[in-house]
């Protein structure tokens, strides 16, 4: 049971520490998005990416999930689509209302 | 509890048809407290998503400026004025607690009870140290700048409640943390995971398998900041 584990688990101190690293890297590159002020779609790509490549690398390697079994990973990553979805659904909610607002402001109810 | 050698079975695709087809636990290797973390915070994915997705929706449709968070979180240095600085010290405070918390895990895995207990004691004060500014940043927000969830002297009224309710809900799920993570280090310290001496609250044996479903949990809440930088803070 313990051989088990240690097979299964335990990783070399490297891997941790360089994702740690990495980690402020990426975190010290998004704060830069904002330091030199980019705006538009510069901006708003640049923080998905460094957003999505942290968020990467704590769940594969911090939380293990690289080395887990693709049936809690898939179990855990499909449901992810749902919120895109709903994402997509409230964004053009948003616009909608974004709409009827501003037309009740400019014409009047 | 009987162990199963997953080095044995197919891996990758191959073994995620034959986990689910195998009419018996399908998540193998897994045990099942850790299983169960993950049905936790993928549910708590959920409840952040909502939050995170109905400030989209009320920043994409509100036809007053929505404050800058640039300048309503900028502090003034030396007289230099810096953006955002005290929530980038937070996001590496938290970054830091994650990998002391990682190194826990793993030395927790490796029966080094000494150091494991140190570093979940680091997490824990690390953690400590992110509520404390985050208790000063709202404060300077009430009581300096008089923000209120129903209005706020920089723009579209909405700002205020998405700030208390988003990162209210993400400092209450750190201060939990923090609390388990000093319960769990002094767990640790008297060697529980070492001589299975059974919790107060479960009244169960446990071993270091504990930690690492802790470090899911942290590891989580560093991951939903993740999140909240990029979406509350610097979009």
């Amino acid at each position: 049971m313990e051989q088990n584990n240690k097979k299964t688990t335990t990783h070399s101190i490297g891997i941790y520490l360089w994702i740690w690293g990495l980690l402020f890297v990426f975190s010290t590159f998004s704060y830069l998005v904002d330091w030199y002020n980019f705006q538009g779609l510069l901006r708003w790509s640049l923080i998905i990416f460094f957003m999505l490549l942290k968020a990467g690398l704590i769940m594969a390697i911090f939380m293990h999930l690289y080395w887990e079994r693709w049936a809690i990973v898939n179990v855990l990553l499909w449901p992810m689509t749902a919120i895109g979805v709903f994402i997509g659904i409230m964004a053009l909610e948003s616009e909608y209302t974004f709409l009827t607002r501003t037309l009740f402001f400019v014409i009047g109810g | 509890m009987s162990e199963i050698d997953i080095s044995k079975l197919p891996k990758g695709g191959k073994g995620f048809m034959h986990d689910f087809a195998a009419d018996q636990t399908i998540f193998k290797g897994v045990p099942w407290g850790k299983a169960m973390m993950w049905i936790f915070l993928l549910s708590d994915t959920f409840i952040f998503s909502c939050f995170l997705i109905s400030l989209m929706t009320a920043r994409g449709s509100a036809t007053a400026e929505w404050p800058y968070p640039s300048e309503v979180f900028g502090l003034t240095m030396f007289g230099v004025e810096v953006p955002l600085l005290l929530i980038a010290i937070m996001t590496f405070v938290l970054i830091t607690s994650s990998g002391t918390m990682a190194l826990a895990v793993k030395y927790g895995y490796e029966k080094n009870r000494k150091m494991c207990a140190w570093l979940i004691l680091a997490t824990a004060v690390g953690g400590l140290t992110f509520v404390g500014m985050q208790a000063f940043e709202w404060s300077k927000l009430i009581f300096h700048d008089g923000v209120r969830p129903w209005g706020n002297p920089f723009g579209a009224e909405q700002f205020g409640a998405f700030f208390f309710m988003i990162t209210g809900f993400h400092g209450t799920h750190v201060s939990i943390g923090v609390i388990f993570l000093f319960i769990f280090a002094r767990k640790t310290f008297r060697g529980d995971f070492d001589t299975g001496r059974r919790g107060y609250f479960t009244s169960m044996k446990s071993d270091y398998k504990a930690i690492e479903i802790l470090g899911l949990y942290w590891h989580f809440v560093d991951l939903v900041w993740v999140f909240i930088f990029a979406f509350f803070y610097l979009w």
